[in-house]
């Protein structure tokens, strides 16, 4: 009897199907390359433009996703932790920017926040500080859209995580804040960098909520979204190279962080 | 090997009411250098006590003392949270930190309490060299086999020198093999530990041969409580006696002589009366093939009804008058051509038959 | 598969039978457009005008990227060439209207605005349409001409939007068409800006090589250039030159 390894080839169907998914996200890649002015290029993404746009992109989402993390954490915590009256809907207030078109969520910003919003007057006038137009504009806006996502993955992570390790490092002498630091956040390290991840690509890529409650200047609150949407009216050369841009940025993050933590999504 | 602890013994009166249907209320106590075993049918109450004695689980009323030192008294609100009890902890699964190398799992304790890396790692090199573990620091417990986590999560909880030990079913994530060498490894660590040690288990091979005490809990109180051997031969309980696979007769008593329905047997106290139960050991049985003579009273004669070998005994249900489980051996049973349906005389000697006034649960 | 078929079928039907007319009109049309569709959908039962709002640069990409508009209506001229320059009208465009640039500010002017030389302080919170958009190219021509260096903290996207903000009294003061100062109502205040540094922007109207129907788009323009058009348009705030 020989040793033959048999290859099962998957379901045609399977294929197909497969490969249509494939297709969806290649093909307009595809079209970016095929538009690309490659000659250009080098003089595009070097203009102060896009270089400022780059600037603040990077600030702002990973200041949103820093900021998700110290807040986030405790938040999805609380979540699967404690139960305290009216969990459920916190967790779907949590979880509505999610479902929320990104617009919508600036206005609410606005509305709220804004020079003359319900928070925002007294604030202003208390303190003089104003929040839209401004670099914290833009994290704030960033920080409503993606957070959600950093909550739902540490709040998954904690309520599959097994308590017992907990009981069992409590019963070493470790206190409660050691038993966090050096058990259970490290074991749910792994979906930790996941959301994380996540939470900085949605971040990246924010809009709507940037523009309806930051504004939209070069230099201090247009990203690399905003100055996409903008070029694309007046320099269709600059929106396909920023465009270009952004992608090589993210599938650098992406794959970057691919190896370790990706596992767990 | 010396151990580093002075005695204290344990006293724990753990009442603890969860719901309508499961509720604990036992009181244990055991002096250091004793070696105790809860050993009860899965829902006992086993887990639950256990808890509570570590701080995992708070009583509802009761109080547990350690040495001098008070853990848990509702009515004086005192509660002393798990990681100030010195209490080490085996778990059943043992639950080594996946993310940490052994040898950071067994200074995880001293790490916790404060002390330097390195002297945390100094003091657990010591008990994996006392254990047999070496060689084993830089690896994580992924990679272990049943045997070598086991001792890992010993020296883990032995190493921050605890007042009290508490093992959560040692053994019983291990294959029989292992289980068996580790139970005699398991044996020696104990003894060589000098205060109070608490063993839950559900294997009565394990309690008998581990503990010096035994305490029997069903239903979520205990039920018996003595020394390995009075528990085997003098079970109170039907899950005690099916534990040792002892006789367990009901009848009543009266000056020396106890009714069991077709037959009137001898016992050797005259002075209980009234509902008793009769336990009488497989091995105290003798069979004969004509009637014996000699000064035992109590004999009959019987069949043979089923016959089961167990490796170099033979386990036989005999019929009536009183039917009995007896051990014999081999050579005993080719001797007297027994089979099932062949007939034989069977003779209990008075003071072979264990007399427990009827206990009542 | 066969559920498919149906409910592509069933999008195709508009209502009994009607004519569609997809409008594209610069978002300071908006008022006045909705007004003219009522008019022209009573003088003409059987046509069914969808009006698409926005940007005249955004509705222009649109139109070059290959959407299926019938009539292109545009803030100013510029737009228009850019569509006329592709080829993709029918006929020549027609200037229909007339607008200009005005100051806007929240009800009560809390930032206290006069003229176009507080577009240079930095204390207020200024916007502008962006500058892809007519009426954000015409409002930096217009502060150029006036010697005025802005200091802006927001580009927006169309004029509605910045309306919105300035509405909201999230912004002290914007630059945008009379038309949308007339519009706004109370909500807003309009600073008039003197005549010598204003601009005018054209409002231009044609027919798209893409139309389905070009009599109906034709008798659309009509109606937009007829004495009935022309009063809604001036009701609205635009001039007739």
């Amino acid at each position: 009897m020989t040793n033959r390894r048999v290859i099962r080839r998957p379901p045609a169907l399977v294929l197909l199907l497969g490969a249509v998914g494939l297709a969806l996200f290649v093909v307009p890649l595809a079209g970016l390359l095929w538009r690309t002015p490659w000659s250009d290029l080098p003089t595009l993404i070097t203009s102060s433009m896009v270089t400022d746009a780059l600037g603040i992109s990077l600030v702002a989402s990973v200041s949103a996703t820093v900021f998700s993390a110290l807040v986030g954490v405790p938040l999805a915590w609380l979540l699967a932790r404690v139960e305290f009256p009216g969990r459920r809907l916190v967790r779907g207030l949590v979880l509505l920017p999610l479902v929320l078109p990104p617009v919508v969520g600036g206005a609410a910003l606005l509305f709220a926040l804004g020079r003359r919003g319900m928070v925002g007057e007294p604030l202003y006038e208390q303190t003089g500080l104003v929040l839209p137009f401004s670099i914290w504009g833009v994290i704030l806006a960033t920080t409503f859209v993606a957070m959600p996502f950093l909550v739902i993955t540490v709040e998954g992570a904690l309520r599959n995580f097994d308590e017992r390790y907990e009981s069992a490092a409590a019963s070493l002498g470790a206190g409660r804040w050691t038993v966090l630091r050096r058990v259970t956040l490290p074991m749910i390290g792994p979906s930790v960098m996941a959301g994380l991840t996540l939470t900085w690509a949605r971040a990246f890529g924010e809009f709507g909520a940037t523009i309806t409650f930051a504004g939209n200047l070069p230099g201090r609150t247009q990203t690399l979204p905003l100055a996409v949407f903008v070029a694309l009216e007046s320099d269709r050369a600059v929106a396909v190279a920023i465009s270009l841009l952004m992608v090589v940025v993210s599938l650098a993050v992406l794959i970057a962080l691919r190896e370790r933590w990706w596992k767990v999504l | 090997m010396e151990s580093l602890v002075t005695g204290a013994p344990l006293r724990a009166r753990v009442v603890i009411n969860r719901s309508d249907d499961f509720s604990v209320d036992v009181d244990i106590s055991i002096e250091p250098g004793v070696t105790a075993a809860l050993l009860g049918p899965n829902g006992a109450g086993k887990s639950t006590t256990v808890s509570a004695i570590a701080g995992l689980l708070p009583v509802d009323a009761g109080r547990i003392q350690l040495g001098g030192e008070t853990l848990d008294d509702p009515s004086s609100a005192i509660f002393v949270p798990p990681e100030r009890r010195r209490i080490g902890v085996v778990f059943q699964d043992y639950l080594l930190f996946p993310h940490l190398t052994v040898l950071e799992n067994i200074a995880f304790g001293l790490r916790s309490r404060g002390a330097r890396r390195d002297q945390a790692a100094e003091s657990a090199r010591q008990w994996m060299t006392r254990l047999g573990i070496d060689g084993l620091e830089r690896r994580v417990p992924g990679e272990l086999s049943g045997g070598q986590a086991q001792r890992v999560a010993l020296a883990r909880a032995l190493v921050v020198e605890p007042d009290l030990l508490l093992l959560d079913e040692p053994l019983s994530a291990l294959d029989v093999t292992t289980r068996v060498e580790l139970r005699r490894a398991l044996a020696e660590h104990l003894a060589d530990f000098a205060g109070p040690k608490l063993l839950i288990t559900h294997d009565p091979t394990e309690a008998f041969l581990l503990a010096d005490v035994v305490y029997v809990i069903e239903g979520g109180v205990i039920t018996q409580s003595g020394t390995a051997d009075e528990i085997r031969l003098r079970p109170k309980t039907r899950y005690a006696a099916d534990l040792a696979g002892s006789n367990l007769i009901s009848g009543q008593a009266e000056d020396g002589h106890v009714d069991v329905g077709m037959f009137s047997l001898s016992i050797a106290d005259h002075d209980v009366s009234g509902p008793v139960l009769l336990t009488i050991h497989p091995t105290a049985v003798s069979l004969h093939r004509t009637r014996p003579d000699g000064s035992q009273r109590n004999t009959w004669r019987t069949s043979v009804e089923v016959v089961e070998r167990l490796g170099d005994r033979v386990r036989l249900q005999t019929g009536g008058p009183v039917p009995l489980t007896v051990e014999v051996t081999r050579e005993a049973m080719d001797v007297l051509s027994l089979r099932p349906g062949v007939e034989t005389w069977i003779a209990v000697k008075a003071t072979e038959i264990g007399v427990e006034e009827e206990w009542a649960p | 598969m066969s559920i498919l078929v149906v409910i592509v079928a069933l999008a195709g039907c508009g209502g009994q039978g009607d004519e569609e007319l997809l409008v594209s009109a610069a978002a300071s049309l908006a008022g006045a457009f909705a007004e003219i569709e009522g008019a022209f959908e009573d003088a003409r039962p059987d046509v069914d005008v969808v009006l698409n709002f926005g940007g005249s640069s955004t509705l222009r990409e649109q139109i070059l990227g290959g959407a299926p508009v019938d009539v292109f209506a545009s803030a100013n001229m510029s737009n228009m060439d850019a569509v006329v320059a592709a080829g993709q009208t029918v006929g020549a465009p027609r200037v229909f209207a007339f607008n200009t640039l005005e100051i806007a500010v929240p009800a009560g002017n809390p930032g206290s605005v006069d003229g176009l030389d507080d577009f240079s302080d930095d204390g207020l919170l200024l916007g502008l349409c962006a500058e892809a958009v007519p009426c954000g190219e015409l409002a930096r021509e217009a502060l150029s001409t006036a010697g005025v260096t802005a200091a802006i903290d927001t580009n927006e996207p169309d004029v509605r939007a910045l309306l919105a903000k300035i509405e909201a009294g999230e912004l002290d003061a914007g630059i945008i068409y009379v038309t949308d100062v007339t519009s706004a109502g109370g909500t807003v205040e309009g600073i008039a800006i003197p005549e010598d540094v204003n601009v005018t922007a054209e409002c231009s109207i044609a027919v798209l090589a893409g139309a389905a129907n070009h009599q109906i788009a034709n008798a659309f323009i009509d109606m937009v250039l007829s004495d009935e058009g022309q009063a809604i348009l001036s009701e609205y705030g635009f001039s007739s030159q």
